[in-house]
């Protein structure tokens, strides 16, 4: 490969990685709408359950951990993609698809608790709330997911190329930022919701 | 991490009264936010429109954030603590509506 056009694809690289980063940063605007909708409806119970009756905290830090180590797990991924360990950077991102994995049927489980329970988001205002800012950050992780295993097919299938580390990155900003949200919900929702 | 298993066993021990357990809560998860966006997101590392994007989402996230929660509250506290009965009865006497 010529060296301008090694450059033209380190640049066109760079304007995705730019532009995905905008999106990002829109998807925080959407989660900040959505703490805010949380935070004014969370007195509203209609006569329910608060946070402090439903939240199971063991649990839930249990989950956290999951998340926090994936995330970790990616950067590994991703470190050993960048110096060229094809086998390395697939088992981490198999681990961390794990890992991913098990954080979502631990999040559906809880979900089914609730509704089984009949605190499902019909409840109250403030269930509903739960519910939305919970699930929409599930279904990122959900949609995460789907990307990590298209990207680990790919590794699998063909060879190491270029814009395949570009994707990864991508791909681990886009894990990394789940994971800030999610220790705000964790924060915000789950700590602040058991002490009131 | 550290500081997410801090504030859980700040919360679950109840180490301190609720006040100051929601300022804790909210400062360790700022310090893993800066953390993260540090070691894992590399801000400041990478181009200028980077940083910028981010400080002004950080910006528009406050406002929202902040805006809503203040508008909210106001509005709470002229209304909320009356139920609609009383409400209509109040503003009978004092709006003469």
């Amino acid at each position: 490969m010529d060296i301008s056009r090694q450059k033209a694809e380190q640049e066109t690289l760079q304007r995705k990685s730019i532009g995905f980063w905008i999106y990002l940063m829109t998807d925080c605007v959407l989660f900040a709408t959505l703490f805010a909708v949380f935070a004014v409806l969370r007195p509203g119970t209609a006569g329910g359950p608060s946070g402090a009756d439903i939240f199971d905290l063991p649990f839930v830090l249990v989950e956290t951990m999951v998340l926090l180590v994936s995330s970790f797990t990616v950067g590994l991924g991703l470190l050993a993609a960048r110096y060229g360990y094809k086998r390395q950077a697939i088992a981490w991102l198999v681990v961390t698809f794990l890992l991913g994995i098990t954080f979502l049927v631990m999040e559906i489980s809880e979900f089914r608790h609730l509704i089984a329970e009949g605190d499902g988001w019909q409840r109250s205002a403030f269930l509903s709330s739960y519910f939305t800012l919970v699930a929409t950050h599930g279904l990122h992780i959900a949609v995460g997911l789907l990307w990590m295993l298209v990207v680990i097919i790919r590794l699998i299938r063909f060879n190491f190329k270029h814009t395949d580390l570009g994707r990864l990155s991508l791909l681990s900003l886009f894990w990394h930022f789940l994971d800030v949200i999610w220790i705000f919900i964790f924060s915000i929702v789950y700590l602040m919701g058991s002490l009131s | 991490m550290i500081t997410t298993v801090t504030a859980y066993f700040f919360v679950v021990n109840r180490l301190l009264p609720t006040e100051a357990l929601i300022y804790i809560i909210l400062i360790l998860a700022i310090i893993q936010l800066v953390v993260q966006m540090v070691f894992f997101l590399h801000i400041g590392r990478g181009s200028r429109w980077k940083t910028l994007t981010f400080v002004f989402t950080l910006l528009v996230v406050l406002i929202i954030v902040i805006g809503t929660l203040w508008i909210m509250h106001n509005l709470d506290y002229n209304m909320m603590h009356m139920s609609p009965d009383e409400v209509h009865t109040y503003m009978e006497q004092h709006e003469g509506i």
